[in-house]
């Protein structure tokens, strides 16, 4: 096994091409902290963006950023922090999860499309990727998109690029939208609350008009003994301390709350820098993360449809799991034993009208099991099809998405 | 720059036409096809009135079903197809071909599905943006990209298009709004993309079909987020001696970490013409003019308010007028968005959509007036300042051949300046007819050429929309 390490998206381009001619397939890799996400696949060589690095714009008045794929995402993030910015979408961090180390990369985010807890309020990466280089399987430098808010000169294979794991390109630069950073926040925790009621409450936060940024539900046994109803603001002090007692005012329905509060004795509300621990406990998965043999399923959903489909799996699997994103994110752990649980899960997220993606399973398991939502066979047709416009000799990651693509 | 082309028609198509309606009578209802000349011919233009060409039929089928069996049939015998929605493209993405097929999806226009627990609403293709606004308000909801065109524009040209708005610099535009679309392809083939859930499987097939003018398909349904409106909104215009001092206020705005949900400009030109259309009260005694909408409770927008207006103040701002009531607030919006149809009542205009990063919009705006000028022009500049979106609107008479082109030519270097300026052609307009020969100027050969691959994976023969967005001389 061979790993490139190119200094340059020239230099990248070259490789490619020769890959291409060779048609000898490569992985492609940031700082490769997310390999097991994907199928299991192996290639002779490796092509890593980690020798491709540096913030190449960053102005704080226009609100964007720019920079080399293999550039550390902390380095991005500390950047930002100088400027009171940071990414709209609060890319989570697989690490712990995957139990993998080192620095995963700007470029890493956006060929997984990243996006965390805040993608309620602020959206996916996606929403925010303004721009991108990348190198196509036919060694060609391309690029797309800029680093405007408003753009659509073209077709859009920026955001094609994200979520494509690197299997229609290199990515070599990206461009994102940023948002300032708030001055404070506060979380609404209600206890007590089953999944089906817990998500209810979770939807009529998301009907306020108060702009909750996130809102989970975990239930009894994860973190804590009871289960427990997260609802985050954001913003200005006023308005965070305004928007939590408004928002509690509106959720009194939602039973028994405990509080700090003295106005409101059903409510309780974390400080900024507790909530902020608890997020980052959220958006990680850290709940689930141990024990490490167990499978882990990302299963995305209406919120509406979660409950049913929790209830149906979670018996079936002895399953623990948590709900993000108002609920309609699922994460979900089990047994890695057999297919690990693969048949069952995407035939429920099917029938919901969701998808799942098994993000942590034993290699040999992921090499057997559909480990992405299987597609109907029209679709399968464009999504091979587009594979084939980007990499005619299959080089970029074959296999990584689905067996044969 | 010269007149635009079109390819030529096939003549083998336009020999065909008897045999064509017939086949497309086979396929719909009778009143579903419309043959005669003079009723095709309200079909020959959009927005981009310039440009008009009679297409060969035109069909409203009433169904994604239907909208299959006309895809179907018009592929196996090798027709365009040119897809329309309201027909109020500013780009000419409606404007169709002699030997195309206007496949119009005005008849399906109803909301299937409103569901406020999760936050989306599902809608047929034909449905006009404020009316799924309109379908939600009851329960304090919207939906966010509000083109000035909302009134008359569909969905399904908003997709068409990537559409954008006032309100996008706080709530996107168009992709960011959308969750899932139903898609007849160029063969008929029916797809579901994405869903009601907030994300989809492999790679981002409605990124690309949203803001695609309808290359790679014909969408038929769409499933939209929907937003709980904040507890209130109230714009303020802001009156400056000059737009340098507007634009830098914008910049300082954002730059201390406030994103209003709207930050409108117009400078003096626009400033007259708007308020003489709608009374709205802006200031005549300015150079430019910001609209700053805030939202949230009272004391929220009060806050945000006095931050904003702190800055304008060291920016020398002269006019402060606060929104007092819900009335003046839509008398404000009125007159912003107003602005293309009260400059039509001017003079003959058209309007560029080139977006710049926001801090070179001073020298922007100073290059866009020489440019207009030269050409022995005037212009009016109304735009979306927050996100530096443009909209020069170059006045001109469309009966002096001559000033036409001095406006298309001006209109064209103005496109280049953004591009060379770090932005791009079309910030919400789309590329359409109008800026497809200008495309070389932002994307290389290699850039191109990729995006025509991705186009042809949906549409090999090139029947959907072909004559719009690459260049006719840069296809492979």
């Amino acid at each position: 096994m061979m790993t490139h390490t190119p200094r340059s998206e020239a230099e990248a381009a070259s490789v490619i091409a020769d890959a291409a001619a060779r048609r000898a397939p490569l992985s492609i890799m940031g700082a490769g902290t997310k390999r097991g996400l994907g199928r299991f696949t192996q290639t002779q060589d490796v092509l890593s963006s980690a020798a491709i690095t540096g913030i190449t714009l960053h102005e704080p008045a226009e609100l964007v950023i720019a920079a080399r794929a293999g550039t550390p995402l902390a380095e991005i993030e500390r950047k930002l922090a100088e400027d009171r910015q940071r990414l709209p979408f609060e890319p989570m961090d697989y690490r712990p999860l995957l139990g993998t180390t080192g620095e995963p990369t700007i470029g890493g985010v956006a060929a997984t499309n990243l996006s965390g807890p805040r993608r309620i309020k602020a959206g996916a990466c996606r929403d925010s990727f303004l721009g991108a280089r990348f190198v196509n399987g036919r060694g060609e430098a391309v690029k797309s998109g800029g680093r405007v808010m408003k753009n659509v000169t073209g077709l859009d294979l920026t955001r094609l690029m994200a979520g494509a794991f690197g299997t229609l390109g290199f990515l070599t630069e990206v461009t994102f939208k940023v948002v300032p950073l708030p001055e404070t926040e506060a979380t609404l925790i209600i206890d007590g609350l089953s999944d089906r009621r817990g998500i209810e409450a979770l939807s009529a936060g998301l009907g306020s008009p108060f702009e909750v940024t996130g809102a989970a539900h975990l239930p009894a046994g994860l973190g804590e003994a009871k289960a427990r109803t997260l609802l985050r603001l954001e913003g200005f002090e006023s308005a965070v301390s305004y928007r939590a007692k408004a928002l509690a005012e509106a959720l009194r329905d939602f039973g028994k709350a405990q509080v700090l509060d003295a106005q409101l004795p059903d409510t309780y509300v974390l400080d900024a820098r507790e909530s902020e621990k608890l997020w980052r406990e959220v958006r990680d998965v850290t709940f689930l993360a141990s024990p490490g043999d167990t499978a882990i399923w990302r299963i995305s959903v209406a919120p509406t449809k979660a409950p049913a489909l929790t209830e149906t799996l979670g018996p079936k699997l002895s399953a623990r799991w948590f709900h993000d994103w108002g609920g309609g994110l699922v994460w979900l752990s089990c047994g890695a034993q057999g297919d690990a649980g693969a048949a069952l899960v995407h035939e429920a997220a099917r029938s919901a009208g969701g998808h799942a993606l098994l993000v942590r399973a034993p290699d040999a398991v992921r090499a057997a099991v559909d480990v992405f939502q299987p597609q109907p066979e029209a679709i399968t047709k464009l999504t091979r099809a587009i594979k084939a416009s980007f990499d005619p000799s299959g080089v970029l990651e074959p296999g990584r998405i689905h067996a044969g693509a | 720059m010269s007149e635009i082309a079109f390819p030529a028609p096939d003549r083998d198509i336009l020999a065909r036409r008897d045999a064509i309606v017939a086949g497309l009578r086979g396929v719909l209802p009778a009143n579903c096809v419309i043959e005669k000349l003079d009723e095709r011919r309200a079909f020959e233009t959009d927005a981009l009135t310039a440009y008009r060409r009679v297409p060969l039929a035109v069909v409203l089928p009433r169904t994604t079903e239907e909208v299959s069996a006309v895809m179907a049939y018009l592929h196996a015998q090798g027709v365009p197809v040119t897809p329309r929605g309201a027909g109020t493209s500013l780009s000419g993405g409606a404007i169709p071909q002699e030997d195309s097929v206007v496949v119009c999806v005005a008849k399906m226009n109803r909301v299937l599905e409103v569901d406020f627990a999760n936050r989306v609403a599902r809608v047929e293709a034909g449905v006009t943006n404020l009316a799924i606004s309109n379908a939600v308000v009851h329960e304090g909801f919207f939906y966010a990209p509000d083109p000035s065109s909302q009134l008359a524009c569909s969905i399904g040209g908003n997709i068409g298009m990537n559409s954008g708005g006032a309100h996008c610099l706080k709530y996107g535009v168009t992709t960011n709004n959308l969750l899932g679309v139903r898609l007849v392809l160029g063969d008929g083939t029916i797809v579901d993309l994405g869903g009601a859930a907030l994300d989809a499987p492999d790679y981002d097939l409605l990124a690309l079909v949203c803001g695609a003018e309808g290359q790679l398909g014909i969408v038929t349904e769409a499933t939209v987020r929907i937003l709980r409106a904040a507890e209130g909104a109230r714009p303020v215009l802001f009156g400056f001696p000059s737009s340098e001092a507007a634009g830098a206020a914008v910049a300082a705005i954002v730059g201390e970490g406030i994103i209003p949900v709207a930050m409108e400009f117009m400078d003096a030109p626009a400033i007259k013409i708007c308020e003489d259309f709608a009374h709205a009260g802006y200031p005549l005694d300015v150079e430019a003019m910001l609209i700053i909408e805030v939202e949230g409770s009272e004391a929220e927008m009060e806050a945000e308010l006095d931050k904003i207006i702190a800055i304008a103040k060291r920016h020398g701002v002269t006019v402060i007028k606060e929104s007092k009531s819900a009335m003046e607030t839509a008398l404000i919006w009125k007159g912003r968005k107003s602005a293309f149809g009260a400059t039509g009542r001017v003079a003959d205009y058209i309007c560029m959509d080139g977006t710049v990063p926001t801090g070179q919009l001073p020298y922007v705006l100073r290059r866009t007036a020489e440019i207009v000028a030269s050409h022995g022009l005037r212009v009016a500049n109304v735009f979306h300042a927050g996100d530096g979106n443009m909209h020069p609107l170059i006045l001109y008479n469309v009966n002096d051949p001559a000033e036409q082109r001095k406006a298309e030519e001006a209109g064209a270097d103005i496109l280049k300046l953004c591009v060379e300026a770090g932005g791009c052609l079309t910030g919400e307009h789309g590329v359409g007819i109008e800026k497809r020969d200008l495309m070389g100027f932002q994307f290389s050969k290699a850039d191109l050429d990729q995006q025509m691959r991705v186009r042809q994976a949906f549409d090999p023969a090139w029947l959907l929309n072909p004559a719009k967005v690459f260049p006719l001389d840069a296809r492979g």
